[in-house]
């Protein structure tokens, strides 16, 4: 549904939209544009440039998708069917900060899916989704590879080892109170 | 570079070496016990201490036993000191000038470390992952410049085969026959593509090697490329792991800059460039298929086999496929002879495999074994049992693999040891259960896994493991009957033998294992059906 949404909208907003936005998108394009030259505008070079994209914009939006599509010469449903297929890549805007919980094995028989429940008690949320308010965004991680320390969780982007739900509680707490 | 430079760089490293060495562990599991800090304040003291030449503070790559991190460990003393924190660190140093550690000091001959054997973990721990002069020290590239000038192509080959490597992904393929396969295919234009989608829950072995000692794998590719022709490799490693990435990225530019890697390696004809893949999150493309489509740019798709990626691989060309951990074998099988490694393991198992023991067991963390010994002494003797309580199941193989009781403890650990008993050898997890751990909630979490991950290319997979979880939902909610037990077992056989790919293949082993060994638990959860209850009218039963 959205790829047919992005292609009309591609029609209407011509590969030099980026005329207009400000400069901070402006500046943002253009590191998409050096990540596709990088890689001489190659179709394989996709899931690099969207990682790139996402890294720039936070989340991978249509005119993103549209732009890509555009850079790399390649139809809008491919870039489209890549950027939904991977669990990294987010067509949604995420929150200011990010909670992802381990849900490997090792963190699951050591307690991490409690943690996982006291998360989303707290936050009203599920695993995959974002406070209506646009502050915290909950994930469940397949594995970080950090077993020896389970259960593990990413409190915005660092790693804490042995982690107990009233210990993650407090963290997030501190958030919601701004 | 020839080797009269390779030898001299290693002898200039050397000389700059400090007799004592503080190896500091600064991998992503002790990096999240403030391993960073700790390193730092260890060289403050050693500068406080007026020992600067003297003692070396060294980033190091992981020591295996990641549970009780961060670590340090001292050359030549060997001592370890654990749960190192920043105040307590420079107290580490002092010890070395006549005072007392205040850190809790390791025993590094405890069975955890003795019973070890170690290859391709064997500079982990006392490389510095960041610099190639530390690998090149401790005879680094060596083993491909034999190649190179020793070696034709089908020795190399011939070599592999005859150690009796087998794949360490999961499947165990002879790699020396794919090697082999891989070498006969016509064509100018080959690829060699190092594994290191490390999926599995429960494993980090790949991360482990290729943030510890980057270089050995590097150095296993190029081996690789000369000896199927290729010039050209990929390494396809997870998001999830920035800093095997960022090691990688740095290794391999230290290496083009030594010419060990790029055009004309060590000033021979041979050509072999590596460029590193990043994916994005997806289970299925750890199969090689998937995989390739994924450096293509495109969704990780598997795509029936044959032809298989030997003949018809990376963009149509005869491509080898090895796990991380296969490549970081191939250097010591060329230094020390096919015969050494064939003389490590069992019949049929060669050479050594690292698990990531983790769970409920006193020791976790990353050990090396020789092939063939007993899952007991992997758990009890290394591991140190469970705490408190006694062990219920072993898990192996991931999501892939199954649960062995711990009535079968005396199994040897090899490929077909383990497949004979229901699970698999798999890229390395084992992760311990005791009784607290309902095997009906274990296989239903694996399920779910599955359920998640699958490509939904076929139906088997893609339908057939939504409706496996929703059957163990429904045990697990009390709800199942003996029908649906029935129905279980016969849909598990079904998605195994139809699906697609291995995800689909073996994504009902852990049912199908914790059935055969844990089927009271199963049996446990069933209620009887509505009408025999008589709670129910007659009528409803008839529609039943």
């Amino acid at each position: 549904m959205v790829a047919t949404t992005a292609k009309s909208a591609s029609k209407d907003q011509a590969p030099e939209r980026a005329s207009k936005p400000s400069k901070d998108v402006d500046r943002r394009l253009k590191r998409l544009d050096i990540t596709m030259k990088r890689n001489q505008y190659k179709g394989d070079a996709l899931i690099e440039v969207l990682h790139a994209a996402q890294d720039a914009f936070g989340y991978l939006e249509e005119d993103v998708l549209v732009y890509i599509a555009q850079g790399l010469k390649l139809p809008l449903s491919r870039v489209y069917g890549v950027a939904t297929f991977y669990h990294l890549f987010s067509l949604k805007p995420t929150g200011a900060h990010s909670c992802v919980v381990c849900m490997g094995t090792a963190c699951y028989v050591k307690g991490g899916g409690k943690v996982m429940d006291a998360l989303q008690d707290e936050l009203g949320i599920e695993a995959g989704e974002t406070t209506p308010d646009g502050n915290v965004s909950l994930m469940a991680a397949r594995c970080l590879g950090a077993c020896g320390i389970a259960p593990a969780v990413v409190l915005d982007g660092t790693v804490m080892g042995k982690q107990e739900a009233q210990q993650v509680l407090t963290e997030v707490k501190r958030w919601e109170n701004g | 570079m020839n080797l009269t430079e390779l030898l001299d760089v290693a002898a200039a490293e050397k000389a700059r070496q400090r007799p004592i060495k503080v190896h500091c562990c600064t991998s992503t599991g002790c990096r999240s016990a403030n391993a960073t800090a700790v390193m730092g304040n260890l060289q403050q003291a050693v500068e406080n201490e007026n020992l600067s030449d003297q003692v070396e503070v060294i980033g190091v790559g992981c020591m295996g036993f990641c549970g009780r991190g961060p670590l340090v460990q001292i050359d030549p003393q060997d001592d370890l000191y654990e749960e190192v924190t920043p105040e307590d660190a420079p107290s580490i140093i002092e010890a070395l000038n006549g005072g007392s550690a205040k850190s809790i000091k390791g025993d590094a001959q405890h069975p955890f470390f003795a019973r070890q054997m170690k290859i391709v973990r064997q500079h982990s721990g006392k490389v510095d992952p960041e610099r190639i002069e530390s690998y090149i020290a401790l005879g680094g590239y060596q083993s491909l410049f034999k190649v190179l000038y020793e070696m034709e192509p089908v020795d190399v080959v011939g070599e592999i085969q005859q150690s009796g490597l087998r794949g360490r992904g999961g499947g165990g393929y002879p790699t020396g026959l794919k090697w082999a396969t891989v070498a006969k295919m016509p064509g100018n234009q080959k690829y060699v593509i190092c594994n290191g989608d490390e999926g599995d829950p429960g494993a980090f072995m790949d991360r482990s090697v290729l943030e510890s000692d980057p270089h050995l794998v590097l150095e296993g590719m190029a081996i690789a490329g000369y000896a199927i022709g290729a010039n050209h490799g990929y390494i396809y490693v997870r998001a999830e792991y920035p800093l095997a990435i960022k090691r990688l990225q740095k290794a391999i530019q230290q290496a083009k800059k030594y010419g060990l890697l790029g055009s004309q390696v060590f000033d021979s004809p041979f050509d072999f460039k590596v460029d590193i893949r990043i994916g994005a999150g997806a289970f299925v493309c750890g199969e090689e298929t998937a995989l390739i489509q994924s450096i293509e740019g495109g969704r990780g798709n598997p795509v029936p086999r044959p032809p298989y990626p030997a003949e018809k691989g990376l963009y149509g060309c005869p491509t080898l496929i090895n796990n991380v951990e296969t490549f970081a074998n191939i250097t010591s099988i060329i230094r020390e002879g096919a015969d050494w490694y064939a003389s490590i393991g069992t019949e049929n198992s060669k050479g050594t495999k690292v698990f990531a023991l983790t769970g409920k067991i006193r020791n976790n963390g990353l050990i090396e074994v020789p092939m063939g010994i007993t899952l007991r002494e992997i758990v009890e003797d290394m591991g140190g049992g469970v705490p408190d309580g006694e062990v219920k199941a072993v898990q192996t193989g991931g999501p892939s693999g199954g649960c062995i009781p711990a009535s079968m403890l005396d199994t040897p650990v090899d490929y077909d040891s383990l497949r004979a008993i229901g699970s698999m050898m798999g890229s390395g997890g084992m992760v311990v259960m005791d009784h607290t751990t309902s095997m009906v909630e274990i296989a239903q979490f694996y399920m779910e896994f599955c359920r998640g991950e699958t490509c939904g290319k076929c139906v088997p997979c893609r339908t057939g493991t939504v409706q496996l979880y929703a059957l163990l939902t429904k045990l697990l909610k009390r709800q199942a009957t003996a029908a649906d037990l029935e129905k279980l077992e016969a849909l598990c056989l079904m998605v195994r033998d139809t699906s697609l790919c291995g995800l689909g293949q073996s994504a009902p082993n852990p049912v199908l294992s914790t059935l055969k060994y844990f089927r009271q638990e199963y049996d446990d959860l069933l209620v009887q059906p509505a009408y025999l209850n008589g709670t129910s009218s007659a009528a409803e039963a008839v529609t039943l």
